[in-house]
């Protein structure tokens, strides 16, 4: 049935902006969709502080991780990884730790999930020519199971591989170089995703560098730069930054003549069972995924990557469960990264600050993987007829990148929203009233307000402080899109003694979906969100969404009401004629059947998408956030420290804002992190990762987090039953451009190199002889 | 893969030791090293006295973790860099992954799953929940160990205290403000 052939009613919705006045808008939706939600100031449960549906699981130590589960029978599987940055596999033999005691599986390994794929060898090619060639130090090439770590541990080491050493780059500017030993010998197919803009033919490949993708641009930049008042122009890098899960990659798999059955610690149970089931050529039944908590993703997790495919291979030789999990070493240095950038932006604006022009050139490394696009930002942000942007995938000898909290915009940012603040400066605007005049978000517009006041904003003139230790302040912009995923489905029975499950394949990563969703059906159905049961992480239930693109509780919480509306009716259906005003329970009880159920999907949001396709669809309303910083730069050892954050954020109608506040702290500390201390090293002349490991690899621990406040925000467009959107990757987007922003601020000079460590600061002030200043 | 550390301490150090520096994902590898006969152990968890048979290199995490299926104890880095792995030893908190099992006979060791008395959660515990200092979970069970131990020690603590007393805990999810207000707002139900 189409849309058009559906029954409709016409209802008016909640609008606006809390704090603020509402109006109503009116819209047109089918007929069985539940009535309109009112703003939280009138609800009993959305919009309040819940506390967390698994905490006292979670603050216990009763949860059950992948890490956790042992199954009877079950082995250890490891696996054995090249030990040169690039090399062909001339020979490679399992036998010998096939045959020892207790090893039970000993297999090659050649996956390239993740990875483009690379045009075959022509036919006439030798042998030589076709021998496998390992990409990165890490990249894995045989997997063995075994009764016991120990025998696995002894079973790697008995497995013969003979590799002939080949040239290799680890860094995107001599990948780039003409002469520069190549990664991919010949023409890669394969999908950039976020960060890069979606469409437009494939890319040339020349050596290492594949494209530019020019998609996305618009009007003419150069006749835009031409007609500017003044132009800005910077070249801005970013390096690599890994997403450091605390629970390491993990399956267990479970072949059986009945089915396979994966254990994972992943971001999207339904994902990873369509992807084996093709794997596999399985039907999707035969196939089930099973988590009950995820000990950190931010993207990393998102697929079944190799080190999935090599457990599933394992267990259906060995014909038993088998358990991977990566060390530590290996999740740093074979589990994705943020890809390092660099980028070259050039913004022209007439005198009132109006822009003219914004000309991206940037080149991004996923080591062997596509995916290090950062154009979206830029595009999309500020209004500008002209804008040119030419973007390339760099290949390098290292392990493949992948989504990481806001891919593309995080790097997009720390370019853009510089560049932006230096036309303020330049132009002597308030980088808040610059604001005003080119973006158009009036969302944006009511977050620099309230953030402003919040913080106390005050312009001040860079490097005012005299004392050694200068402070300074400064804010920038968030924008995300705001995804649904529309194959987002959730079952609500209610049971004759008056109980309420609420079932989804989705998975818990530390965001809170399950107490969004008790939270959501007890406003429903009239009750306590303790009283809903809540049981996720199954691809057994109903279909979940990803725990990615900060789309979870967009596509989830609209089904889940739409799930308990339809339950509810169907209950007063089947005890209709009941006499007298019966209690919930009291209707439970006269059941004529012990459950009632009803499922739900997401359906498309009131008034449609800006944009669909396949599962993925795009709200018409994009997703912000402004963060205002204040550091402390010690000009004399150069340390900056971040003394306060605030940030306006916004995603629709908060659920939980106690969660979604949580989440925004995290957001803020990736952010800061990532602006001051993270940064993976690549040894040049071995091609190993240097700090793949947490003590050298730095990270902001509780002695570097600012005071910080969140202004949440209630935004109401009356698109779906729930009006929820997300809120994970708008909040990690403005921090580093905000601190880079203050930095400025305190000293008078301009860091553009991530990550800004004492070193780079020191440098930057001239103050290291023979250092070049930034 | 790399050579494990305790393979490394009880083995043939000197035959070893050139794959060590840098600690590369490809470095050869080594035959491990067989361990000696296994050990008879008595491990005091919880107040329970638990009997066992372990093999002389396995860390206390490990044992936990394995035979005596106290997962809640968690393995972050498996070095002594995350802190997830946070038990008491004699009322303190120690790092279980970077401690032999053998070295804690005679000990007193109390893990998560030990902190509630039955129902009743630890204050600390009750204040994560109310001050959702939780997300991922991961970390958490460690971090509640810390600040426990904390107010064991200090009833009253400042911020800061707070801050120095998880400042070895890694929580990628950025729970740290909300860790610092509920072991603030536990101290301070347990002094009014």
């Amino acid at each position: 049935m189409s849309a058009a052939d559906q029954e409709t009613r016409v209802q008016l919705y909640p609008a606006g902006l809390v704090p603020g006045t509402l109006s109503q808008i009116e819209r047109r939706v089918p007929a069985d969709e539940p009535p309109p939600l009112p703003a939280n100031a009138e609800l009993a449960w959305i919009g309040k502080p819940v506390a967390r549906y698994e905490g006292r699981a979670k603050v216990t130590g009763a949860t059950r991780f992948t890490v956790d589960i042992h199954l009877p029978g079950m082995l250890h599987g490891r696996l054995l990884r090249s030990p040169h940055a690039h090399a062909r596999l001339l020979s490679l033999d399992v036998l010998p730790a096939a045959a020892l005691p207790q090893v039970r599986a000993a297999l090659a390994v050649n996956e390239a999930a993740g990875r483009p794929v690379e045009a075959p060898p022509p036919p006439d090619a030798g042998p030589l020519a076709r021998a496998r060639r390992v990409l990165y130090a890490g990249d894995i090439v045989a997997a063995v199971a075994a009764d016991t770590p120990a025998a696995a541990g002894r079973a790697l080491a008995a497995i013969r591989a003979e590799y002939q050493p080949l040239p290799f780059v680890v860094d995107l500017e001599r990948a780039s170089a003409s002469d520069a030993p190549l990664v991919y010998e010949r023409p890669v197919r394969g999908e950039n995703y976020a960060g890069a803009i979606p469409g437009g033919e494939a890319p040339p490949q020349n050596g290492n560098v594949r494209g530019p993708s020019t998609a996305g641009s618009r009007g003419d930049a150069r006749a835009g730069l031409a007609q500017a008042d003044l132009v800005i122009d910077g070249e801005y890098r970013t390096q690599v930054q890994t997403h450091c899960c605390l629970e390491t990659h993990a399956v267990i798999a479970d072949w059986r003549d009945d089915g396979l059955t994966v254990y994972l610690s992943t971001q999207y149970t339904a994902g990873v069972r369509a992807e084996l089931a093709r794997a596999y050529e399985l039907p999707l039944q035969r196939v089930r995924v099973v988590v009950e908590a995820t000990g950190g993703g931010f993207g990393s997790k998102s697929s079944a990557g190799p080190y999935v495919r090599a457990a599933v291979a394992l267990s259906r030789a060995a014909r038993a469960p088998v358990r991977v999990v990566l060390d530590r070493h290996e999740e740093q240095v074979d589990s994705g990264n943020r890809p390092a950038t660099l980028q070259r932006l050039r913004i022209g604006a007439k005198r009132d600050g109006s822009l003219t022009a914004i000309d991206l050139e940037a080149w991004g490394t996923a080591g062997v993987a596509l995916g290090a696009g950062v154009g979206f930002i830029a595009q999309s942000l500020y209004r500008c007829d002209n804008f040119a942007i030419a973007q390339s995938d760099v290949f390098i000898n290292a392990g493949p990148g992948c989504a990481m909290r806001a891919p593309g915009n995080v790097p997009g940012a720390f370019a853009l929203e510089q560049a932006v603040d230096e036309l303020a400066g330049r132009l002597g605007l308030d980088p808040l009233e610059l604001r005003d005049r080119i973006d158009p978000s009036p969302v944006r517009r009511a977050e620099r307000r309230l953030g402003a006041e919040r913080f106390g904003w005050r312009p001040r003139a860079p490097g005012a402080d005299a004392s050694p230790v200068k402070r300074g302040v400064g804010m920038a912009q968030s924008l995300w899109a705001a995804g649904v995923q529309t194959n987002a489905s959730c079952e609500v029975r209610i049971h004759r003694d008056g109980s309420v499950e609420v079932l989804s394949g989705v998975q818990d990563i530390g965001t809170g979906i399950r107490t969004v969703l008790a939270q959501v059906v007890g406003e429903t159905l009239g009750l306590r969100p303790a009283d809903i049961d809540v049981r996720i992480g199954d691809t057994d239930f109903p279909a979940g969404p990803p725990s990615y693109g900060s789309m979870t509780t967009a596509s989830l919480s609209p089904a889940a009401r739409n799930a308990a509306h339809r339950a509810l009716l169907e209950l007063r259906r089947l005890t209709a004629g009941q006499t007298g005003r019966l209690s919930f329970r009291e209707s439970c009880a006269r059941l004529p059947v012990d459950r009632v159920s009803a499922v739900a999907s997401r359906s498309e949001d009131y008034g449609g998408f800006a944009r669909r396709s396949g599962d993925m669809a795009q709200a018409q309303t994009t997703l912000g956030g402004v963060q205002f910083a204040q550091v402390a730069v010690d000009t004399e050892t150069g340390a900056v420290r971040v003394e306060r954050v605030v940030a306006a954020q916004d995603c629709g109608r908060p659920i939980n804002p106690r969660q979604v506040e949580s989440q925004v702290h995290g957001g803020i500390l990736m952010g800061l992190s990532y602006a001051l201390y993270e940064e993976r090293v690549i040894d040049r002349h071995t091609g190993h990762v240097l700090n793949a490991d947490l003590e050298h690899y730095k990270i902001a621990r509780a002695g570097e987090i600012p005071s910080i406040d969140v202004v949440l925000l209630e935004h109401y467009r009356g698109t779906s039953s729930t009006d929820a959107y997300g809120i994970a990757e708008p909040s990690n987007i403005a921090t580093t451009p905000a601190i880079a922003n203050a930095i400025y601020n305190a000293i008078g000079v301009r860091l553009r190199h991530l990550p800004m460590t004492p070193a780079a600061v020191l440098a930057a002030l001239g103050r290291v002889p023979g250092g070049r200043p930034a | 893969m790399e050579i494990n550390r305790r393979e490394f301490l009880l083995g043939t150090g000197a035959a070893i030791a050139g794959h060590l520096a840098p600690a590369a994902s490809g470095a050869p590898v080594a035959p491990a090293v067989d361990t000696a006969a296994p050990l008879r152990v008595v491990l005091t968890v919880n107040g329970a006295e638990r009997a066992l048979e372990i093999e002389p290199q396995v860390t206390l995490a490990e044992v936990l973790r394995g035979p005596l299926a106290l997962t809640g104890t968690k393995i972050g880095c498996d070095r002594g860099a995350c802190a997830a792995c946070t038990v008491w030893i004699d009322g303190a908190p120690a790092l279980s992954c970077m401690m032999f099992a053998r070295d804690a006979v005679g000990r007193a060791i109390a893990t998560i799953e030990g902190l509630a008395r039955r129902e009743a959660l630890h204050p600390v515990q009750a204040a994560f929940i109310e001050h959702d200092a939780i997300q991922c979970g991961f970390c958490t069970p460690g971090l509640v160990m810390s600040c426990a131990a904390l107010l064991e020690r200090n009833p009253r603590p400042s911020p800061e205290d707070v801050k120095s007393a998880i400042a070895g805990h890694m929580c990628r999810c950025g729970t740290y403000p909300h860790v610092v207000d509920a072991v603030l707002a536990a101290a301070k139900k347990g002094a009014a």
